[in-house]
């Protein structure tokens, strides 16, 4: 046996003993990425669920005519105004008797939430023959209520440390008892605007405010962006300074913070050019700058793997180059198009910071209704329910994130499947 | 030892394999058995190889029961059209086929006497005792000398710096690379000519003396004149080591080996002396392709 | 007619004027000469042809309007206000005429408001609906005109196809020089808006001054003293928050990206690399919620109970967060840069005896170390202009420290907190968040162009 058999297997065991434990470290690497993923999920999804349902009190409202100040044959005007406010503390009343300390009374009034009385006003201006009778209603908790019913409220602390006194938890006890608490799924959260009452708050305006802006953006960066990638990759000359200098440009701003695009849509579109604050339409406009650079890429990318042949198999037969690259290249790309687009999108629907540069922060209770009123984004009311210290907004937030990792998560296998659909082999 | 995919050789090898194997059946039945003179007497061979077999991924069958042995000492050079499975087999012999995912080899292969797949067998120690020199020279990203040093510094084969000082000039001079670069030593080796590459390579390969040396096809890269220089360093070599050369020129396999192993479709069919070989081809497969009938 | 009826009506003439122009072609061509046909282009580009004709003059006149019937307006509404308020400084001016454009654009406090505001923002209003009655005129009659015009061209000799093939190339050179617009506006929106602020403070107090305070205004007429602006505090921050990140992000980007290449098999490859991507799919805003609410007070808990003090917005916090967001970015770019290093070089390195750590350690990662620097510096460039993270998880506080359990604050924290909420434009405040998108810019702008560049090296070295 050789010297060099004998001091290799001398070294042998230290080295694989290295081996392996870089292996381990790579290993290592991977499953703590994945934990702080899992982590990340599970504190959002623990936080967010509860937020899908809602704690109701069912409560026995008189509507008589006198009470509400109104008859039947009241205009819509009066319905509206109507003291619905005396009927919901009526039945209050007669459900909790011998309520006599202000104090206390202040707090029965708030077990319910303040859109009990509205709920009412809409059951009378659906049906203003209920005037007069006796209903059973089931109207929203307060959301200290329903953060007790959801467990988040300890009833053993001392009461000075928790939110909900001793006789509110008397109350509760004899309503539960009698029936009259149940936990209904959310829709409010689903069909309602911004609010300042966690239990009303719903993220439907800044849905179809993000939903605007996608459109804003989504209408103008296509278009844009497979007219911009279909010169660089098809009709630009090389090495031409300009053409040079457009290529530099995307591919930096590809990696510009995205604050700066704020920037420049607050310094451009609204300083300069007019465009009206916290619209879609400003919102749509910064994002198309950011998406385009996403979109230019992935759409060259996909003109790129045409092969030649395609073209030159055009040219041959006489084609124009312009009628080439539309009738035979564009249509080949399109699906690697389509899901960079797609990609691009997603992007934009998660983006937040340069929307704060615009004034898309706002407080917006009503469904924005065209792209130029005042509206928020999904991302956006993430942020400022994040800053607001109840509880019940806390898990709007995380439920509002699960929405908004919903709609990606579709966005990108609706990419995946249209790739892997029109995946083809040259 | 499993070691993961390497994506781009294995394609590489798929594709080879799914072209021949069209033709594989029709002339299965004209191979039987290696014609010639593959085995050595017990003390001459220094490789023995017994009923070898190559799967690649998917099961397709890339070698088939090839016995032979090699010589202690001596050049052999393997011959054969692309894709018959020359480099596949040259590979098993350092176990090389270890670093492709879903490559498996089957069959006895001993290096004096020991079984190379044997539990106790490491491939690190295999290797360094069986070095390898590849088709396109691939220096490392590194001075001269760390190339050549590369490998007594993985294997603790200098205690010191003087002593790896001497492995890498007396490497560097077996290579005949000494005279031309001993001023620039720290320069990168990426620097060189092609030739000048190949040469470090092979330098590199010497310095952990092998006992072993696989060649696959060092020249194919390399300008008339750097091969030349090439040739004439593996015969000095072969003093000293057992050179296995995989080799798509016939005139180099004439030139440098003292035996030639003709391999078709994944088939040993004719392993003789050289000049045998090229004088007198044994089988009808061997003299089609040394008559420059296909390949 | 609204802007959206304006772009509906023309959409509409187009495809009409496409309808007569194809027209126009055949009835040119047939039927006498149907197999000689002497029209040199297919009829369909005639069509076109019209098309171009009657949309394109229309809506260049059209867009031109539109970008510059506000600033005009307002400067005309501006020039009409009564003399005091010209007299006025130019803050005070802007503050005017600010509140003017909110009266028009809210009909609900225009009954209410001051007669002269009342009268400046009905006089606008006025002549926003005379501008816009104008602007449908005649963008329509320059459609309409186009109509006729391109009807004349339908002649057999017209190229019709190589005239629309031009307008249709400049249009895409117009679509792609829209990056380096995009790059123009960036650069044009920082730096005027800088060259105010510094017209203020000195650029000197700005990158060299260690106090930063920008929130505490003396007295209302003084805006340029409003506050001190040394912004080494949040060039400090910033770089404490990055660093952090990075540290996390490098280490466990790198070693998954030569795991995943390396090591793993094509299972573990299937399941890991999806989800490294979904990791770089969540959008900031959820890393930040995340940070704020689990992480920090995690940290702070954590310290506590080890006896240190830990601020409740602690740099720790944000840093950590950011790196793990950072983590799957670091990862893919490292992936790409080993994946390009050839396979002979493994082979070689394999062929003598090495492990595969060794190999990995000895030749991978210096054969690919200009990539990886590369990916770093995007890395660097990404954290230092990661906004909504340190905005919901970092303070607001600029203490100029390098403990990560203090609060620190950053460049991006203080862009959002200036310039949101209700703000005058031109107050040294506001500016001030213009500097530091400024310096911003200018840092990850030297980043990006410097790894793209090494990036593009390594890459043509190995093609």
């Amino acid at each position: 046996m050789s010297t060099t058999t004998e001091r290799v297997k001398a070294t042998l065991g230290k080295r694989y003993a290295r081996e392996k434990r870089f292996r381990f470290y790579g290993l290592a690497s991977i499953a703590l990425s994945i934990l702080f993923l899992v982590i990340l999920l599970a504190d959002i999804i623990g936080k967010g669920y509860p937020a899908f349902t809602s704690t109701y009190i069912k409560l026995d409202v008189q509507l008589d005519a006198q009470t509400l100040g109104v008859s039947a044959d009241s205009t819509p005007e009066q319905l509206r105004t109507a003291n619905y406010n005396t009927v919901v503390q009526n039945s209050l009343n007669t459900l909790i008797p011998g309520v006599t300390e202000r104090k206390e009374k202040k707090a029965l009034k708030s077990l319910v939430s303040g859109d009990a009385q509205y709920e009412l006003q809409r059951r009378v201006m659906d049906d203003p023959t209920l005037i007069g009778t006796n209903q059973s209603v089931w109207v929203l908790a307060d959301d200290d209520i329903d953060t007790y019913y959801k467990g988040n409220i300890d009833r053993t602390l001392p009461e000075g440390d928790r939110r909900i006194k001793d006789f509110q938890l008397t109350w509760l006890d004899k309503l539960e008892a009698d029936g009259r608490i149940e936990s209904q799924f959310n829709t409010i959260f689903f069909t309602r605007g911004d609010s300042r009452e966690p239990e009303e708050a719903g993220i439907l305006s800044a849905l179809i405010g993000s939903f605007y802006t996608l459109l804003v953006t989504l209408s103008l960066s296509f278009p844009i962006g497979v007219a911009a990638a279909l010169y660089l990759e098809e009709f630009a000359p090389k090495n031409n300074f300009w053409v040079d200098l457009i290529e530099v440009n995307i591919n930096n701003l590809a990696a510009v913070p995205s604050i700066v695009f704020g920037l420049l849509g607050l310094a451009v579109f609204i300083q300069l050019f007019g465009v009206p604050r916290s619209a879609p339409l400003v919102g749509g406009l910064v994002l198309t700058l950011m998406t385009l650079p996403t979109i230019i890429i992935a759409a060259r990318a996909a003109l790129r793997a045409v092969p030649p042949s395609i073209r030159e198999g055009a040219l041959g037969i006489g084609a124009s180059k312009t009628q080439t690259v539309f009738q035979n290249v564009l249509p080949l790309a399109m699906p690697g198009i389509l899901t960079g687009t797609i990609i691009g999108m997603a992007q934009a629907l998660g983006e937040t910071a340069p929307l704060l540069m615009i004034g898309m922060i706002a407080f917006i209770m009503d469904v924005p209704s065209s792209v130029t009123s005042p509206s928020t984004v999904l991302p956006v009311q993430i942020y400022l329910w994040s800053d607001s210290p109840e509880r019940a907004f806390t898990e709007r937030t995380s439920a509002a994130i699960m929405v908004l990792l919903a709609f990606l998560v579709s966005m990108n296998l609706l990419a995946v499947i249209l790739r892997k659909r029109f995946e083809r082999r040259w | 030892m499993t070691e993961a995919t390497i994506d781009m050789t294995t394609t590489a090898v798929l594709k080879a394999n799914t072209a021949t194997s069209g033709g594989r059946e029709e002339f299965a039945h004209t191979i039987s058995g290696t014609i010639g003179k593959p085995y050595l007497d017990g003390k001459d061979a220094k490789f023995f190889c017994r009923g070898v077999n190559v799967f690649y991924a998917g099961e397709k069958q890339a070698i088939f029961d090839v016995n032979m042995d090699i010589g202690r000492n001596e050049v052999i050079s393997m011959i054969g059209p692309s894709g018959c499975g020359k480099s596949t087999f040259l590979r098993c012999l350092n176990r090389m086929n270890d670093t492709i995912a879903g490559c498996r080899v089957t069959g006895d292969i001993k290096l004096d006497g020991e079984d190379i797949h044997d539990k106790e067998q490491d491939p690190v120690l295999l290797r360094a005792r069986v070095g390898m020199v590849f088709q396109k020279p691939n220096p490392f990203p590194k001075s001269i000398y760390d190339n050549v040093a590369y490998g007594p510094r993985l294997h603790g084969l200098a205690s010191n710096r003087a002593e790896l000082d001497d492995i890498v000039e007396q490497s560097l001079t077996k290579a005949g690379l000494f005279k031309e670069v001993k001023d620039r030593l720290q320069a990168p080796g990426t620097g060189l000519s092609g030739g000048q590459q190949q040469r470090l390579c092979i330098a590199r390969t010497i310095a952990v003396s092998p006992e072993v040396i696989l060649m696959d096809e060092p020249t194919s890269a390399l300008d008339p004149i750097a091969t030349a220089t090439i040739e004439e360093l593996i015969d000095e070599l072969r003093a000293s080591f057992t050179i296995c050369i995989v080799t798509h020129s016939m005139q180099q396999a004439a030139r440098i080996s003292q035996r030639t192993a003709y391999f078709h479709m994944g088939y040993l069919v004719e392993l003789n002396d050289t000049k045998t070989v090229f004088t007198n081809p044994q089988h009808q497969l061997t003299e089609n392709y040394i008559t420059g009938r296909f390949g | 007619m609204s802007t959206l009826g304006i772009l509906l009506t023309l959409m509409l003439l187009a495809a009409f004027s496409y309808y007569i122009g194809r027209k126009r072609s055949l009835a040119l061509a047939t039927p006498a000469k149907r197999d000689g046909n002497d029209l040199h282009s297919l009829p369909s580009y005639y069509g076109y042809l019209v098309v171009v004709w009657a949309v394109i003059p229309a809506l260049l006149v059209f867009a031109l309007w539109s970008t510059l019937e506000t600033p005009l307006l307002t400067s005309n509404m501006r020039s009409h206000l009564p003399a005091e308020y010209q007299d006025k400084s130019a803050d005070e001016l802007s503050l005017t005429t600010n509140r003017v454009l909110n009266l028009a654009r809210d009909p609900a406090q225009l009954a209410t408001a001051d007669p002269i505001f009342k009268a400046a923002a009905e006089d606008y209003l006025q002549m926003q609906s005379m501008s816009q009655t104008i602007k449908t005129i005649l963008v329509l009659a320059l459609a309409i005109a186009g109509v006729f015009i391109g009807l004349r061209h339908v002649k057999p000799k017209t190229r019709a196809r190589n005239q629309v093939e031009r307008v249709v190339q400049f249009i895409m050179i117009g679509c792609a020089s829209i990056a380096i617009l995009t790059t123009v506006g960036i650069v044009f929106s920082v730096l005027i808006e800088s060259y105010r602020f510094f017209g203020q403070v000195p650029a000197t107090e700005f990158l060299f001054g260690t106090h930063w305070s920008p929130q505490t205004a003396l007295r209302a007429d003084q805006a340029g003293s409003s506050g001190s602006f040394g912004a080494v505090p949040l060039f400090v921050g910033t770089l404490l928050i990055s660093a952090i990140a990075l540290l996390i992000a490098v280490p466990l980007g790198l070693m998954s990206a030569i795991y995943l290449s390396e090591y793993a098999g094509p299972k573990l490859r299937a399941y890991a690399k999806p989800a490294m991507e979904i990791l770089a799919g969540i959008p900031t805003v959820v890393y930040g919620f995340f940070a704020a609410l689990t992480v920090a007070p995690f940290i702070r808990t954590l310290g506590e109970a080890m006896g240190l003090s830990v601020a409740s917005e602690s740099a720790l916090a944000a840093g950590l967060v950011m790196g793990i967001m950072i983590i799957p970015f670091m990862s893919s770019l490292s992936d790409d840069v080993i994946n390009a290093v050839p396979q002979s070089m493994r082979d070689g390195s394999y062929g003598m005896g090495a492990t595969k750590s060794e190999t990995i350690k000895q030749v991978i990662l210096p054969a690919a170390l200009p990539g990886i620097v590369g990916a770093f510096l995007l890395a660097a460039s990404r954290a230092i202009g990661e906004t909504m993270i340190v905005v919901m998880a970092a303070g607001l506080a600029a203490n100029m420290t390098i403990n990560p359990l203090e609060a620190v604050t950053t460049v991006t924290v203080q862009i959002v907190t200036l310039l949101t909420g209700d703000q005058e434009f031109d107050s040294a405040k506001t500016l001030a968040a213009f500097a530091l998108g400024l310096s911003l810019f200018i840092v990850t702008l030297i980043l990006n162009v410097v790894a793209l560049h090494i990036v593009r090296k390594y890459r043509e070295q190995y093609d």
